[in-house]
């Protein structure tokens, strides 16, 4: 009883002076002279002093067993987040080495860059759970993108896609886009569900697939292969629109698809935890034989799997496209593999039935901060790519080592 | 020869072991007994260096042995047989024999050497495999056997055999014995885990009991009087009380209306089931009898449609019934219970919720929407109606010992409402405390107006709870008993009645 009170307790007093001392550099700052030293750092305490003591204050009790099991130590602790706390150090260092990191700007930025790769995560989030993988995903980025951005070209364009289309509805392009999507989705999941092909395999051919599809579409007169350029306003707006810009000085907007992104996560967290769906998708996940026999039909929700899974990617492919205004057939190309690591170092078991909708934020933020983050102190490019493959090392060797305690 | 004293291991929130002792001389099987989670398999564990324990030392010949890895603990003489066997399924038996010490040089494997070596040793034990089958069309006899043979090839001295005849005939059985026997003369000292009672004072010397964790005592199976230990005087060690009977008192009789007939049921695979026939009565338990091998699984498997039907007509409530998949099976109120828990059964890293409520999902949903306090209410009062022990409804199945994850199982087929419970040895390495819960559990479904076809392999289960015996062999159905006619002499004359007429043709 004491235990839990006492980490409650600390969670929210630490919160509360987080939230104090933001509000007293909020003010101080500028008499102090600070502004170009810690920029808007007092705000980012605000906000974490608020969230850390609403957490400490709201979060349940846990039965008596529940936290004996739970068994908390400072070295767990450390294993169990090892991943976040090495993240906040980064951070820390690298606000200590370039001041100009502490901005709610570049706290945007980071969100906005973060959108489109977690729609795609969470899409691949379901063909781990049922241990397998999706290697089209990418791809079916590049798909999305070129149909929806070969209808939305304005009609004074030279190159255009389709010459004598006339100005369709937004939303038409985009429906294609993600049907078309979905098809070979669904062309997955029939290759895995009917034929119980390994999905590294199924997907790997559709992926091959829908490459050919999309360059033959890509290469049809009279744009035979150009970029697609010439998008019309408001199909990019989808992607680049900014809300609230201006509502104070120096206020850069929130990003469109930031939104987008909260609402997706949403809706996936509640398929995963409170639909009949979603259990399946765990038990398949956990025990597919077990599954069979408990009467749940797993073709149909392995269909459903891969269907929603190519679903969420065309989403994310429509707004790639909206949001660089242009695409290739090129677009999306090893987003897959970018996406699964982020799953898996947000606790996504590449063993299925493992994973929450939380864990999978985390993962992709932080790919996201870490490299925005060693691009703000000017890492090379080379570098980055190792030390990306070192944080995906090392947190799944973490990762695994929770389960493996002697 | 081999000494572990007051071992000691706790995991987060329970104490799995608390001060073990036990001692093991060479040439003599110790039998290690306890009900499921009394810390057998976790004392095995911290010999074999899979677990450390957090207090107490291993002695071996005398001297202290460190052992962090099961590698340790086999270059130290000491092998384990597990009870489910994981032979790398393609390739040969030698190379199962032999893995991860191949015979050759500089890294070069000397498969004739190898081939060699491996026929010499299967003579030894008198086992008639050609060395380079295929592990995986072996039976689990033989793979049981194979994992001695690979012990013995190690020069081991002690053997740890979990569960050994588990899934074996009795012929099997008698042959492990004689090896058992034979090595044991030779010096080599056995670890001896079963559930199995009449088995442990045929075979072992020694006894050491095991309670929740605590060591209860050592005894000889033959005191210095010669007089043998008795079943009762072992199990009452075990559970810490007098088990006065076996099995709950069945009150009333199956009633006349027929629930499910079935009749010339073959199955679409060639060596399976062939025209089986029986009728299933309301509040009847109906045993089927017979050897491993003689299809009773794949015929149940079948009927809940896991398997082909090709022939044959099945009438359910009247009704004509075709087996299109478990899904449906469900939805006209039959349930199984699988044999293989861990494979078939629990979804290990889902907590007891999910898995009693996995069944029966859709009556919470509407539209696809799951209502949270509804399923946690009715598995909370399921669990507690079959006192399923547990901290909470959150924890993992796979923590719960064998009885309660069986208890969780039958919990989820409970709650589908089903007419016709399968139950596919529902008792299989289970205590003999939650085998009498579970029993309970039946005859309180009978009473309710359910039917039960429970297949077993342990005979007085079957003879103890059934109303009507079925037997089958090879596939056929042999006979049926009658309550009052049961034999274990007739059911085994049933059970052989086509092995035999092989063995001769075989000759």
């Amino acid at each position: 009883m004491a235990e839990k009170s006492r980490s409650k307790r600390l969670m929210t007093i630490g919160g509360l002076i987080f939230l104090a001392l933001g509000i007293i550099l909020y003010f101080a700052k500028e008499p102090m002279g600070l502004n170009r030293k810690i920029y808007d750092l007092p705000i980012f305490l605000i906000i974490i002093g608020v969230c850390s003591a609403l957490k400490g204050y709201m979060s349940k009790d846990k039965t008596e067993e529940e936290a004996a099991l739970a068994g908390k130590t400072f070295a767990e602790f450390l294993t169990n987040n090892a991943i976040l706390l090495a993240m906040l150090v980064l951070v820390v260092v690298i606000c200590i080495l370039q001041p100009r990191f502490m901005q709610i700007r570049v706290a945007l930025d980071i969100l906005t860059q973060s959108s489109t790769k977690l729609i795609m995560a969470l899409g691949i989030c379901f063909t781990l759970l049922i241990a397998g993988t999706d290697l089209s995903a990418g791809r079916m980025v590049g798909l999305a993108a070129v149909i929806s951005a070969s209808m939305m070209q304005t009609a004074t364009y030279a190159n255009r896609f389709f010459p004598d289309l006339p100005q369709v509805a937004v939303w038409m392009p985009i429906i294609i886009a993600i049907i078309a999507c979905m098809v070979f989705g669904a062309l997955n999941g029939f290759l895995v569900a009917k034929y119980d092909m390994h999905p590294f395999i199924a997907t790997l051919a559709v992926q091959v697939i829908i490459y050919g599809a999309c360059s033959l579409y890509f290469d049809m007169p009279p744009n035979n292969s150009q970029p697609i350029g010439g998008i019309r306003p408001d199909f990019a707006q989808l992607g680049q629109m900014r809300l609230f810009s201006g509502i104070y000085r120096g206020f850069p907007g929130i990003s469109i698809l930031i939104p987008i992104a909260v609402v997706i996560c949403v809706i996936i967290w509640f398929i995963l935890n409170k639909t009949v769906f979603g259990k399946n998708v765990y038990a398949i996940g956990g025990n597919r034989e077990a599954a069979v026999v408990a009467g749940i039909n797993v073709f149909r929700n392995i269909m459903g799997i891969f269907i929603l899974a190519s679903c969420l990617y065309g989403i994310a492919g429509v707004l790639e496209a909206a949001r660089t205004a242009g695409a290739t057939n090129n677009y999306g190309n090893g987003y897959e593999l970018d996406a699964i690591a982020a799953c898996v170092v947000g606790g996504v078991s590449l063993n299925g039935g493992i994973g929450k909708v939380g864990g999978i934020i985390m993962g992709v933020l932080i790919f996201t901060i870490i490299q925005y983050g060693l691009q703000f102190i000017n890492v090379s490019p080379m570098w980055q790519q190792v030390i990306k493959g070192v944080i995906i090392a090392v947190a799944v060797a973490i990762d695994l080592t929770k389960y493996r305690r002697k | 020869m081999l000494e572990m004293k007051n071992i000691t291991k706790t995991f987060p929130g329970v104490k799995a072991l608390d001060n073990v002792n036990l001692n093991v001389r060479p040439g003599t099987v110790h039998a290690l007994m306890g009900e499921n989670g009394a810390g057998k398999s976790t004392l095995m564990k911290c010999l074999f260096g899979i677990y450390e324990p957090d207090g107490g030392e291993i002695f071996l010949e005398g001297k202290k042995a460190e052992i962090h890895s099961a590698r340790q603990a086999m270059d130290k003489g000491i092998a384990m047989v597990h009870q489910e066997l994981h032979p790398i399924r393609f390739r040969s038996v030698m190379e199962n024999v032999y893995l991860g010490r191949f015979p050759g040089h500089f890294g070069v494997v000397d498969h004739k050497a190898m081939y060699e070596k491996t026929k010499a040793l299967f003579e030894d034990l008198e086992l008639d495999v050609d060395p380079l089958a295929l592990a995986g069309e072996q039976s689990a006899a033989i793979l049981q056997m194979m994992e001695i043979a690979r012990a013995v090839d190690m020069k081991a001295k002690i053997i740890i055999l979990d569960e050994p005849t588990s899934s074996l005939s009795d012929r099997e059985v008698d042959h492990l014995f004689k090896i058992i026997n034979r090595l044991r003369a030779q010096g080599v000292a056995f670890v001896y885990i079963s559930h199995k009672m009449k088995e442990i004072l045929e075979i072992s010397d020694e006894i050491t009991v095991m309670r929740d964790g605590t060591y209860v005592g050592t005894w000889p199976v033959t005191d210095s009087n010669g007089e043998k230990l008795t079943i009762d005087f072992i199990i009452k060690q075990m559970v810490g009380r007098e088990m006065t009977n076996q099995f709950p008192v069945r009150e009333g009789k199956p009633s006349e209306e027929v629930v499910l007939k079935v009749e010339n049921v073959c199955s679409t695979a060639r060596k399976s089931f062939q025209n089986v026939s029986f009728e299933l009565h309301r509040q009847e338990i109906l045993g089927i009898g017979g050897l491993v091998g003689a299809q009773r699984t794949e015929f149940v498997e079948a009927l809940f449609g896991l398997r082909g039907i090709a022939s044959g007509t099945i009438t359910l409530n009247g009704k004509t019934y075709v087996n299109k998949s478990p899904g449906f099976a469900k939805s006209r109120g039959l349930a199984l219970l699988t044999e293989e828990r861990r494979a078939t059964g629990i979804f290990g890293i889902l907590p007891i919720l999910e898995n009693t409520v996995i069944a029966h999902q859709k009556h919470y949903a509407h539209f696809g929407v799951l209502n949270d306090s509804r399923r946690r209410a009715d598995a909370d009062t399921e669990c507690k109606k079959l006192n399923v022990k547990t901290p909470s409804l959150n924890t993992l199945i796979q923590n719960l010992s064998g009885g309660n994850q069986q208890k969780v199982l039958i919990a989820r087929w409970l709650l589908t409402n089903s007419d016709i419970l399968i139950l596919d040895e529902p008792t299989r390495g289970i205590d003999v405390g939650a085998k009498y819960e579970i029993y309970n559990i039946m005859l309180e479904q009978i009473a309710q107006g359910k039917s039960i076809i429970m297949i077993s392999s342990e005979m007085p289960e079957l003879m103890g709870m059934s109303d009507r015996i079925m037997v089958m062999c090879e596939g056929r159905v042999t006979g049926f008993l009658n309550k009052g006619e049961y034999t274990q002499e007739k059911i085994m004359a049933l059970a052989t009645q086509f092995a035999g007429r092989k063995d001769t043709s075989a000759a």
